[in-house]
Formats: C-alpha cells, structure tokens, sequence
C-alpha cells in the first residue's frame, strides 16, 4: 500500500509540473462566465495549448491523437492542475465522455474527422442525451429520428440539460429510430453538427442565475447517413459506453465541491465556531465522509489501474460527495451567516449548485436502484414496460395520465 | 499509487477467517448473554497459534513485526463473528511495549504467555489540556491517574473504567500524568499491590471490561515519548472501528439474504425501494467506513502525523455504520428481528456498547473535527 508516486509517475508529475510553471501566465481565470464568449474563446486556446503540449486527452491512444496513458496520469495532471491553479481542459465532455465513445464505435472516417479538432478545443462537443420525459429512464427517448428514401435521416425533438450546447459544434445524440419495437431496442446513436438549420439552443438559468447549461430543440434536422455512430439500432450499447466514461469523469473530479480543508478553513477563521461543540460535531462528521471519498478514490483508482471497470458502485461515492458538500455549504453558511449568500460568494454558488448536482449522472434514488439490484443483488422493481414496443408504451401511458 | 490489500494481507485476512471459522462464536455470544460469560469458547490459544500476540512486536523479541493494517484486519474478521479475542487490550499495550523495548515483557507477549491490557487514556485536545480516562458515569472524563517517578518505577494512584480485556490480564499498560503535567507509562503487574481489577459486563456478553483501581500501585516505567501514547489510543479507535466495521457486514449480508426471501404482496421485499434504499445506505456507510479503515491502516504505518484523524474518522464513520445496519436488520426483518430468536440482537447489542466505549462515536467526531481545523489552522 503505497500512495506515492512510482519513479516513472513522479517523472510524469515533474514534467508536467514544469510545463505549467513555465506556461500559467497564459492561462485564462479558472473562473468566468460561459455566456461570454471572449471567455469560452480564451478558454479553447488554453485547451489547444495543453493539446499540443500532450497534456489532454492523456489516456486516449497515441494513433487518435492521446498519450496512451493510464488513469494515474491522468489523476495526476489534474492534481497538478489544481496546484498551479488554472482551468483545465474545455471540453471535458468530449474529451472525457464522448471522444471515447466515438473511439470505440465510431468509424475510421469519424474518428479521423471528429477526433483532432476535439483534442484541440476547435470543436468542442455536448450530449444530447436527457430530455424532458427521459433523465433517470433514459431509454425512453422520444426525439425522433425517421429515414429518408436518400438514406438521410430527419430528426425532431428536444433534449434538455445540455452543457456547453450554447458554443458547441457538435453533438452526440440518442434518438429513436423505431418505435415498434421494445423501448431499448429502437435507438441510435448521431453526430448531429449544431450549426445545422432546424437546430436552436436556449440556456436555462439555474438557482445561481447562471445558464451553464441548455435546451435544445431539434425541428426536422436532416442528418447524412454517415452521421449514424455504432450502427442502427445499437444506440443503447452505445450510449452505456458513455455513461461508463462519465461515471469516471465525476469520480476524478469529486473534491471540487467538498474539500475537507476548504470548509475547515472556513469554520476556524471563527474562534467562536471553532469551539462551539455542535459545530464541531457537525464539521466532524461532513469531513468523516469526504475523507471516505477521498480515500475510497483511490481504492477505486488502484482497481482502474488494474484494468478493472468501475461497475455501478461508484454511484455511492457519488450520493456522499454531493450529501456531504451539500451539508459542508449548508455548515459554513450558518457559521458565516448571511454574507456567505452574496452573489460572490463561493458558499453562495455552492449552495445554489449543488441541489441541482443531485440529480445529475441520476438521480440519488435511481443509483440506489441500480446499486441494489447490481451490487447487493436485490431483485429488480417490478417493470411495466418490459417487452412492449415502444409506440404501444406510450399510448398506454397517455391513456393512464388521461383517467 | 497502490492502495490494496497486498497478497501478504488477503493471505492473512483469510487465514483469520478461517481459524475462527471453527468456533460457533455467535452462538456462544447468545450462550454468553443468557448464562454469563463463561459460556464463551476461551479463544486466546487461537490466537496464540495464529501468532497475533506477537503481531505488533518486533522480530528481535519473538514478533512478527506486521504493523497497524494487519491488526485491523484481524480485528476486522474478529467483529464480522462477534468473536471474543481479547485484542482490545492487547494490541495497543504491546505497541507501547514495543516502543519501549521491554525486553522481558515483550518476549512472554510475544509468545502469549503473558497477556497485557491497555488501559486507555485520552491525550489533551484543544478544548482539554490534560490526559484523561473514562469516568464511570457522565460526560465529564477522568483525569488521568497520578503517577510519580521513582526511578526505573512508577507509582500510580487513581482510576479508569471500562477497560476493554482488562479482567484476567497478567500485565497493564497505564498512562499516568505527573505532578508537571507529562505523561508517564509504566507497566504493572495486575496482582501487584494496590492493583484491583472489578469485572463489569454490560449489555454485550462478549467485549470483557473492567474498573480499574490503582491505589498506589508500582510499575515499571516505560519510557516512551508521548506520541507513543497517543499512537497506542488512536489504534484502539482504529481496532473499535475495524471490529465495527466486520460486524455491520455480517448484518448486511444477513439482512440481504432475508429480503431475497422473504414475500409480501407477492414480491420479495427487497424488490421495494424502500427497503433496497435502506440497505443500500447500510452498504454506502460500510464502504465509507472501509475506505477509513484503510486510511488508518495505511496511515498507523506509512503516515503517522495522520494518524489521529485517520483513527477518528474511521471510528466516527463505522461506529455509526455499525448503529444503523443493526437497526436496519431489525427493521428489515420485522417483529422477529427484536426477538433472541434471531442473531440481530447480538449485532445490535455489540453496537450499542462498541459505540459507547474510549469516549464514543461522539468524542472521535470531535477529535475528526479538531484535527481537520488544526492542519488548516
């Protein structure tokens, strides 16, 4: 048990280390606003930046453009990173998510397309997966995609929750194909190019007051028959590619919200807080779960490393990270007192953010669903839509909400 | 980046589990509850042949020189079946021993001739400046017994309560505080004069403890520096909450199998989300309290400075999974899981006194709590 680096990572991490030192001046703040567009711009040239310097996309394999590394380095850029206190990558969606589903389903003409520009923050990309009556039951998309005697498809509909859909390139969308058929049966997965006409982008403010993420309606789209990924009809094995790479990307990321140090700090700038028992009480057990994050992340990064797939467990790492940020801002708060709400403040974003990242990547129920059916084996919700074609689901729903 | 168990500690682990896998430990627990603790297989030869009272002591004094990860995962195997090995005790004297290289001593321990209890004593914290013992009632602690040096001897006057393994041991480990405020170790025979030791069980018939008197009782000093001290009380903390740990397991295990089976309105019941929730919250804090143990594991050996925090989250965090998946297997289980028809009783009994015990779940919070403030501080 070791949680030093080896002499080849702690090369790795020097390297890296010096190129940051040698390059923050150019880097953009780590906060801005989204919705201004000289930001986003000054954040892709910061992400081009590290692209060339190999410093994104770090497990992607070398032949697309990547570093053909391991999770560890990856890990251990985003430390250094968060050391020399810039902004990562743009895009880490796409980078993250979605360049690698593209890796394993894509074609070789999509790959050799899309991929570059991807790396290099040119194109950065957003998920077109979520819609209104589809979030924690996913496969019940209703975007419609319909073929085209040309082989083209027209696609109508509308996604939701849509990050980085405002100045994104492309998108990676699940639409329905079949309807006749059971509900996972009918999918397929597209490129979609968000510049095409019959596409439109709105932002929904959150509680913060910020819109970083949208809405996006599609009204007859017309997408080439090149634009289908993984082939028709597979759209569901295509999408569980994706969402075993977010379950990564949340996991690497889980001490932005929470970080023991950063509420404990808060708390004893207050000599009074400091010695107030029930505040004590409380800080103790908030940092008590962070630091089972913490150190729960690296089991799981060791077993990563290993080859092994993280499975849904990951989930519970995720339920604790967000409850215990959540009491962390909610803590603080009540030590600051008002001012911690200020517009500015960083307690006040939390407060207003976090409610939302409950739901995110699922529910805090549907992860319990999928934990204890997958991990503890618990016999499955009885499930009314098993086996029915789609089209028939939705008609027997309509009439059910109608009586 | 390694942090797994290492072939060395599944080897070992397994082995535990396999020498106590001969003993019908949790029945003997019931046994214990309804005839007194003699009822308990007497496990110390067990232990003696696994080689664990040596498990912490050097190989130059006849140990095996493993260090704080292998003790927790012996302990560990010991909650999962209530087993009663008196470790408790034994693992934070012989860390103290150990460190104060007392030769004699440490062979016979080693060897598991001699058994020693520790007798726990809190050190100072920001909100309290001395060394403490448990009181016997209340939440104001106890000082520390008074100790005065006499040359290599020690001299003690005062008390402790609820020493974990402390009835029947041969040797005991007490923190004292000199007149100037200083910790001092000694160790002292437990049929030495001055020395009484009062049996008390209470509610869980398998976890030894006693009063401790010491009415100016001599020992030998043991001369360590005070992180020793304080080391040897975050790894009873840490061995509480390893225990912890393996005991809130067996409950899930059993309370999952129950719900697969168990039909009501013509499903199992764990097909309902109220119960799937539920268990799946047992699950998440045992996963959390596992990531501490090996925090603390990892940290007792490779990260001392971290140690207090590691210890005190771990006991925090198990303490409290340990609580609420004993509930939950009385609640999953209904009526018959508040009856001694079942095994539920005998889990929920080892957590409601575990939780209680070195200054509780409560004081680890606090201690969690104070030393996160101090490394930002």
């Amino acid at each position: 048990m070791d949680l030093n680096d080896t002499p080849e990572q702690a090369a790795y991490r020097q390297k890296v280390r010096e190129w940051l030192e040698a390059n923050r001046q150019s880097a953009p703040s780590k906060s801005g606003s989204y919705e201004d567009p000289r930001y986003v711009d000054a954040r892709r040239a910061w992400q081009r930046r590290l692209a060339e310097a190999g410093l994104a996309g770090v497990t992607w394999p070398r032949e697309y453009g990547g570093q053909g590394l391991g999770p560890i380095e990856q890990v251990t850029l985003n430390q250094e990173i968060s050391r020399a206190d810039v902004p990562g990558i743009l895009d880490v969606i796409g980078i993250g998510m979605l360049g690698p589903c593209l890796i394993a389903h894509g074609s070789e003409e999509q790959k050799a397309r899309y991929l570059g520009p991807m790396l290099h923050g040119d194109e950065v990309w957003c998920q077109l997966f979520s819609e209104p009556a589809a979030g924690s039951d996913l496969a019940a998309v209703q975007t419609r995609a319909r073929p085209q005697e040309d082989g083209s498809w027209l696609l109508s509909g509308q996604k939701v929750w849509t990050t980085n859909a405002q100045f994104a390139a492309y998108g990676l969308l699940l639409a329905r194909t079949d309807p006749d058929v059971p509900k996972h049966k009918g999918l397929t997965m597209f490129v979609v190019p968000m510049d095409a006409r019959g596409v439109v982008v709105r932002g929904l403010r959150q509680i913060s007051g910020e819109a970083e993420f949208n809405e996006v309606f599609f009204d007859d789209v017309r997408l080439d028959a090149d634009t289908v990924v993984g082939g028709v009809g597979n759209g569901w094995g295509t999408a569980l590619t994706v969402l075993m790479f977010e379950r990564l990307t949340i996991g690497f990321g889980s001490e932005t919200y929470g970080s023991p140090s950063r509420l404990s700090a808060a708390i004893g700038a207050d000599p009074d807080a400091r010695g107030d028992l029930v505040v004590r009480r409380r800080l103790g057990e908030i940092v008590g779960e962070l630091l089972a994050v913490r150190f729960n992340g690296y089991r799981a990064l060791t077993a990563l490393s290993r080859g092994q797939i993280p499975g849904p467990e990951a989930g519970l790492a995720k339920v604790t990270m967000v409850n215990a940020a959540i009491a962390a801002a909610d803590l603080a708060t009540d030590v600051i007192g008002p001012d911690a709400l200020a517009e500015s403040n960083r307690w006040s974003y939390l407060t207003s953010f976090l409610p939302g990242l409950k739901s995110a990547g699922g529910t805090e129920q549907i992860l319990r669903n999928t934990i204890g059916e997958r991990v503890l084996g618990l016999p499955p919700e009885p499930r009314l839509d098993k086996g029915i074609p789609f089209s028939e689901l939705r008609a027997r729903e309509k009439e059910a909400s109608v009586s | 980046m390694n942090f797994a168990l290492s072939d060395e500690q599944r080897f070992l682990r397994e082995a535990a589990q396999g020498t106590l896998s001969r003993f019908k430990t949790i029945e003997a627990a019931r046994g214990a509850l309804e005839d007194g603790p003699a009822a308990l297989p007497d496990l110390w030869p067990v232990a003696v042949d696994a080689g664990w009272p040596g498990l912490l002591i050097g190989e130059a004094h006849g140990g095996a020189g493993l260090g704080v990860f292998e003790s927790l995962l012996v302990a560990e195997e010991c909650g999962r079946v209530l087993a009663s090995v008196p470790l408790l005790g034994l693992w934070p004297a012989s860390a103290v021993l150990d460190a104060a290289g007392d030769g004699g001593a440490l062979a016979a321990v080693a060897a598991g001739e001699l058994r020693p209890a520790y007798v726990p004593a809190r050190p100072p914290g920001d909100l309290d400046p001395g060394w403490t013992v448990e009181p016997r009632a209340g939440t104001r602690r106890a000082e520390a017994p008074r100790a005065s040096v006499d040359g290599d001897e020690v001299e003690l006057e005062g008390s402790a309560c609820f020493v974990p393994d402390a009835p029947g041991a041969g040797l005991l480990v007490v923190v004292g505080e000199s007149q100037d405020g200083r910790p001092v170790a000694a160790a002292l025979a437990a049929d030495a004069p001055g020395v009484s030791i009062e049996a008390v069980m209470r509610y869980d018939a398998t976890r030894s403890l006693g009063h401790v008197s010491l009415a100016s009782a001599r020992g030998r000093r043991l001369a360590v520096p005070p992180g020793v001290l304080a080391d040897a009380w975050y790894l009873a903390h840490a061995l509480i909450a390893a225990e912890s740990l393996g005991a809130a397991e067996t409950c899930l295990e059993l309370s999952v199998a129950y719900v697969k089976q168990r039909f009501t309105f013509g499903r199992a019941i764990g097909s309902y989300q109220a119960i799937k929730h539920e268990l799946t919250e047992v699950l998440r804090q045992l996963e959390n309290a596992r990531g501490l143990q090996y925090y603390a594991g990892w940290a007792g050996s490779d990260r001392r400075a971290e140690f207090p925090l590691a210890a005190s989250a771990a006991r925090a965090v198990a303490g409290h999974a340990l609580d609420f998946a004993a509930r939950s297997m009385i609640n999953v289980h209904g009526g018959i899981g508040a009856t001694w028809e079942h095994d539920a009783p005998l889990f929920f009994r080892r957590a409601q006194l575990s939780r209680r015990l070195l200054g509780g779940t409560e004081d680890a919070t606090d201690r969690l709590a104070e030393r996160s403030l101090a490394e930002v501080a």
